[in-house]
């Protein structure tokens, strides 16, 4: 499950793409999903290019391509959804199509553009374009403790996994809900530990 | 219910980054000026946390597993301002890291999970725990406020792809609602069990870490309150009532021609062409009626069961 989510991130493999300013990846990829979410249905040409553009940038990124689909792939609920819904009443204006379209490349995007560019980068672009301090402070906080903390959940499941032997769905509800909240009061010591340490090394 | 990039078009995207933005902003003053500084690092280690916390499974009926969204858990824990912060933040990393939601989304998804969720379930818990005094009363309220966030937030979700024109409303709304009303029960139903653990293990972390005056803390809910108002008068109302919406009859009050106004703001759904979707989007607002009614007394019922012997269970088991 986490290896999922957290073990395949290539954002420090070395590339033409990564070696790039984290700004400019930003930007670019910011004008190819604003342009992609404001262009009309019938702009094929706008499509195919961002599509080629894209595909160009993913053999320069030295991505894995199964890990590109893997991750496509996990929006395809979401448009099956769409296309259910739409088939029960044709919408009054476009097609889930159009939709698939538009949101298989802004997703490319973001994901090169995740995948090339460390997260401490794109905080200090955020940073610069003048967002809150608190939200950025928090950010990297969350960004520094959330492997930690997805790692620590993950070793309390499994203890709990390995000790307790019930089958009352009840139960499993009970002890599952104590490990997050045993998570949260972890968390929160944690916290208490973090700001003396920021304390000792004279922040603020 | 995180909107990928695609789904919402333009205008949608500006009106809810617009909203977004207002009530973030209005989130990080609060918390910055009245978060004690001892504090700062606990917004983060909460991310971090709801995060981890989202990726622990929980059995649900048939064999499929659901996971906690967490609005109302940590607004309980946090207070209001707090969990903005705290779920924005989520909702950032997942966006730019995981590429989970999309960039121009993001406004949509902070407004549905944070501005709605969070902070209009947290004012349905305290509504409630008002009324019901007592960590039982406390217990309820979380449980019935998760139930209501999620279905509120998936309404809102619903009226922000149909005012886009990815799906038309009653269809849509019928498919969203329906489907959350049932995850919503599992949501209330670990809100309310993490909820009562963290009491009981630490009552001392439990309350709110911005212990505000009562005014300041009304007239906060107030701004929240405006906000998810305007949201919902954007995206949900022009298709949920079947009179001409307000824009418009303003507009004609004032002699305002009519056409151009109907052109910016979308009729609402005019190609619906099976009839039975219509009345399925009516069953489905009456079932949600009722819905609140019966989970309300199931949420009692809960913390009825759950905080009848609170001496037994002073010593939680330790992982």
């Amino acid at each position: 499950m986490i290896d999922d989510w957290v073990g395949h991130l290539h954002s420090h493999r070395d590339s033409p793409v990564s070696r790039l300013p984290a700004a400019f990846k930003l930007a670019v990829g910011l004008v190819i999903i604003v342009g992609t979410v404001l262009a009309p249905p019938r702009a094929v040409g706008w499509f195919v290019g961002a599509a080629a553009f894209l595909l160009i940038t993913a053999v320069l990124s030295r991505i894995p391509p199964p890990f590109l689909l893997k991750r496509l792939a996990l929006l395809s609920p979401l448009i099956l959804g769409v296309a259910l819904v739409n088939a029960v009443q044709p919408a009054a204006r476009g097609s889930w199509l159009t939709v698939a379209a538009k949101s298989t490349i802004c997703l490319l995007t973001i994901i090169l553009v995740s995948n090339t560019t460390p997260f401490s980068r794109i905080l200090r672009v955020l940073k610069a374009a003048r967002v809150p301090g608190l939200l950025i402070t928090t950010l990297a906080l969350m960004h520094r403790y959330l492997f930690v903390l997805v790692e620590e959940a993950e070793r309390m499941r499994r203890a709990r996994a390995s000790r307790t032997f019930t089958r009352q769905r009840g139960a499993r509800w009970q002890t599952l809900s104590t490990v997050v909240s045993q998570l949260f009061v972890r968390a929160s010591e944690r916290a208490e530990r973090i700001y003396d340490a920021m304390c000792a090394r004279g922040w603020k | 219910m995180h909107i990928p990039d695609g789904f919402i078009d333009g205008k949608t995207a500006a009106a809810t980054v617009l909203l977004s933005a207002a009530g973030v902003g209005l989130a990080l003053r609060q918390t910055r000026q009245r978060l004690a500084p001892k504090r700062v690092p606990l917004l983060g280690l909460a991310a971090a946390f709801l995060f981890a916390a989202q990726m622990v499974n929980f059995p649900v009926a048939g064999g499929t597993s659901g996971h906690l969204v967490g609005g109302v858990l940590v607004a309980a824990l946090l207070g209001p301002s707090a969990a903005i912060v705290v779920l924005t933040t989520v909702l950032i990393v997942q966006c730019f890291l995981f590429a989970d939601g999309g960039v121009l989304a993001l406004g949509a998804n902070v407004f549905n999970m944070a501005i709605i969720g969070a902070a209009g379930g947290y004012a349905i818990y305290r509504l409630v725990s008002r009324w019901l005094p007592g960590t039982r009363g406390q217990v309820a309220a979380v449980a019935f406020a998760g139930w209501c966030s999620t279905v509120l937030a998936s309404i809102c979700c619903a009226g922000e792809l149909a005012w886009s024109g990815t799906f038309a409303w009653p269809a849509g709304f019928t498919a969203m609602a329906s489907v959350h009303m049932v995850v919503g029960i599992g949501e209330g139903l670990i809100s309310a069990l993490v909820f009562l653990a963290i009491r009981r293990m630490r009552p001392d972390l439990a309350g709110e870490i911005s212990g505000p005056a009562p005014a300041r803390q009304w007239s906060e809910m107030a701004c929240y309150g405006l906000l998810a108002a305007l949201g919902v008068a954007i995206f949900v109302a022009p298709f949920a009532c079947p009179w001409p919406d307000g824009l418009e009859s303003v507009a004609a009050r004032l002699g305002f021609d009519q056409k151009a106004v109907r052109q910016v703001v979308s009729a609402p759904a005019p190609g619906y062409q099976v009839p039975g979707v219509r009345w399925a989007a009516g069953a489905t607002a009456v079932a949600g009626a009722a819905g609140t009614l019966v989970v309300f007394g199931l949420a009692l019922l809960l913390a009825r069961s759950l905080v009848r012997e609170p001496k037994q269970e002073t010593h939680p088991t330790r992982p």
